[in-house]
């Protein structure tokens, strides 16, 4: 039996090698657990690691290969969850303090998909509490190092999820998206994420930030690792009533269909002044190879581009103030030593549970749902919404894909932007119209900086248009290299 | 002219139910303040023939059949209280009385 290489292997491999009986389940879960060990306590991507867990489950996935039965296409695959997706029996804590401790009694649809198709999850990733941020530095427990740089973040909320996928801590991961959340990170960390359709993916046991805007989705070292796993967790859950009842694609196969006859739209919104110059000559670069591949290069506006961060700041703080009015002290998680009254329970026990962050968030949306307020704030926000999802309407009648910037620049230092929290906003600004909009969207590598920073490109498609996606990602994917560079071992 | 004063931030936060402290105030009232100003701008765009956009994808409320499912134990569901009583959550009184508190 071949021992397995788990650095920079794809999903597809290791999956591969499970079934053709090269190697066991249990020893690429033993490969990521001692890489785990002996490197993450300079990144930091692990909240839990579940060490005997992953194992019984490695060795379940073994049997059944043994028995001559197909463990499924995620094979014996480790993975790494979010810590945003409750995970029975095992704790799960959304990156805050004020659910420290708690240990759902229930699965999220989409870790019961991975498990149902031979997937092992490894542990839980770290992230911005309660998915808020874009750097991780927000974390109630310990920021995520960019294993390209330590000095820099890994990007947010979902840093653990990209950082680990990165760093070969596991094959892929499954993050959420509100405003960026799944894209930013892949960006930054230099592999694929994708934030697919609103509904495509079941929200059912992912910890509410906001409602309308929270995207579960896949990250991969490659684009079909993330197709893979996109087959695998997407299509309707009777648990979740905005999930869509449309048939999953076949994306696998989409990435590597050609780019014969598509048209790929560039919006010229994306592209203004302060954008960092190495990456938009990188992602003009990755425009030009898609043109030469055979994809028609169309120009298109998405004019309100400029009002979509603050639309954004809005929806989504109202909704995470009421999301969050749940943590009380009464069910679950922190609860305040001394309270007299009802009141002062919640009053205490969130003042105590909560970081910074959720605590700016939760002010300001209860500051824009206040009564006298609520039409020139929230109201309005919903009214440019629509007009921002309108843009991307008019868009696709005359193209099939948009390629964009994923981040207007490489990653920061830590520590660089978390003094002031409009500039830490800014960091989503590619990201945050898709999310208003609901369109699917994916960030993949498509350069470098001098330094040795990834580069993102962005790729966003119409409403389930991510066989779109896949077809212009996977084709790009295949004439450049990108996705095979790994960054060192951290020492 | 700040757009938002400390005081605001305090009846904010108890309309939230958030207890913060004078220098949590002082500091949120600052940034609330640039980021207000930020927001500001959606307030120059002409929306008056815009419909609110609520959901990302068209969306019909489903309905599903009204039938008993089994659902978490009360064992379950109370595994995670930090406090509890018999087959209940543990709060404070709400009610003023003299007699045995739970």
């Amino acid at each position: 039996m071949a021992s397995p290489q788990v650095v920079g292997a794809s999903i597809a491999e290791l999956a591969d090698g499970v079934r053709a009986r090269k190697w066991k389940a249990r020893e690429l879960v033993e490969s990521f657990l001692d890489r785990i060990h002996r490197l993450d306590g300079r990144l930091g991507c692990y909240l839990l690691v579940d060490a005997d867990g992953a194992r019984w489950r490695a060795d379940q996935v073994d049997a059944a290969v043994a028995g001559g039965r197909d463990p499924g296409l995620l094979a014996g695959v480790p993975i790494g969850l979010k810590d945003i997706f409750v995970t029975r029996g095992l704790e799960t804590t959304a990156g805050s303090k004020i659910l420290r401790g708690f240990v759902p009694p229930y699965e999220s649809t989409v870790s019961t998909r991975l498990a149902a198709a031979g997937a092992i999850a490894l542990g839980k990733l770290n992230m911005d509490e309660f998915a808020m941020g874009s750097s991780n530095e927000n974390s109630a427990f310990k920021p995520v190092r960019n294993p390209w740089d330590l000095e820099r973040v890994p990007g947010g909320s979902s840093g653990g999820s990209a950082a680990s996928v990165a760093a070969s801590l596991c094959a892929g991961s499954l993050g959420t998206d509100t405003g960026g959340s799944i894209r930013q990170p892949a960006s930054l960390c230099g592999v694929a994420g994708m934030k697919p359709t609103y509904g495509r993916v079941s929200r059912y046991g992912v910890i509410a930030f906001a409602s309308s805007l929270d995207h579960p989705g896949p990250f991969g070292r490659t684009v079909e690792d993330v197709a893979a796993l996109l087959e695998v967790i997407a299509g309707h859950d009777a648990c979740d009533a905005t999930s869509i009842p449309s048939p999953v694609g076949r994306y696998r196969q989409a990435c590597a269909a050609g780019l014969a006859g598509l048209r790929v739209g560039v919006p010229e919104e994306y592209f203004q002044a302060g954008m960092d110059p190495e990456v938009e000559a990188a992602v003009r670069g990755a425009i030009d190879e898609i043109a030469r591949a055979g994809a028609k290069l169309v120009p298109v506006s998405l004019p309100h581009t400029q009002y979509a961060v603050a639309t954004y700041y809005l929806v989504c703080t109202a909704e995470a103030s009421s999301n969050l009015a749940r943590y009380d002290g009464v069910r679950y998680g922190h609860r305040t030593a001394e309270a007299s009254s009802l009141e002062e329970l919640y009053s205490k026990t969130r003042g105590e549970g909560f970081g910074v962050e959720p605590k700016r968030r939760i002010i300001l949306g209860t500051y824009v749902l206040r009564s006298g307020y609520y039409e020139a704030y929230y109201g309005k926000a919903l009214r440019v919404r629509r007009k921002i999802a309108d843009d991307f309407r008019a868009a696709f009648s005359k193209c099939d894909v948009l390629a964009t910037p994923t981040s207007p620049t490489a990653a920061f230092k830590l520590g660089e932007r978390n003094a002031d929290p409009l500039q830490m906003y800014l960091a989503d600004i590619y990201t945050v119209a898709p999310a208003l909009a609901g369109v699917p969207a994916l960030s993949q590598g498509c350069g470098f900086t001098r330094a040795n920073l990834p580069i993102g490109l962005q790729l966003i498609g119409p409403p389930l248009g991510e066989e779109a996606i896949f077809r212009v990602a996977g084709e790009y994917q295949r004439r450049t290299d990108w996705h095979k560079r790994l960054p060192k071992d951290p020492s | 002219m700040p757009r938002i004063q400390p005081d605001e931030v305090r009846t904010i936060a108890a309309l939230a139910r958030l207890r913060l402290s004078e220098p949590e105030i002082e500091r949120m009232t600052h940034e609330l303040d640039a980021i207000l100003e930020y927001i500001d701008t959606v307030k120059n765009l002409d929306t008056g023939n815009t419909e609110p956009m609520t959901h990302a994808v068209p969306f019909d409320c489903p309905l599903r059949p009204d039938e008993p499912k089994p659902s978490l134990s009360v064992e379950e569901a109370l595994q995670n209280a930090p406090r509890r009583h018999d087959a209940f959550f543990e709060v404070p009184r709400i009610v003023p009385g003299s007699g045995e508190g739970a």
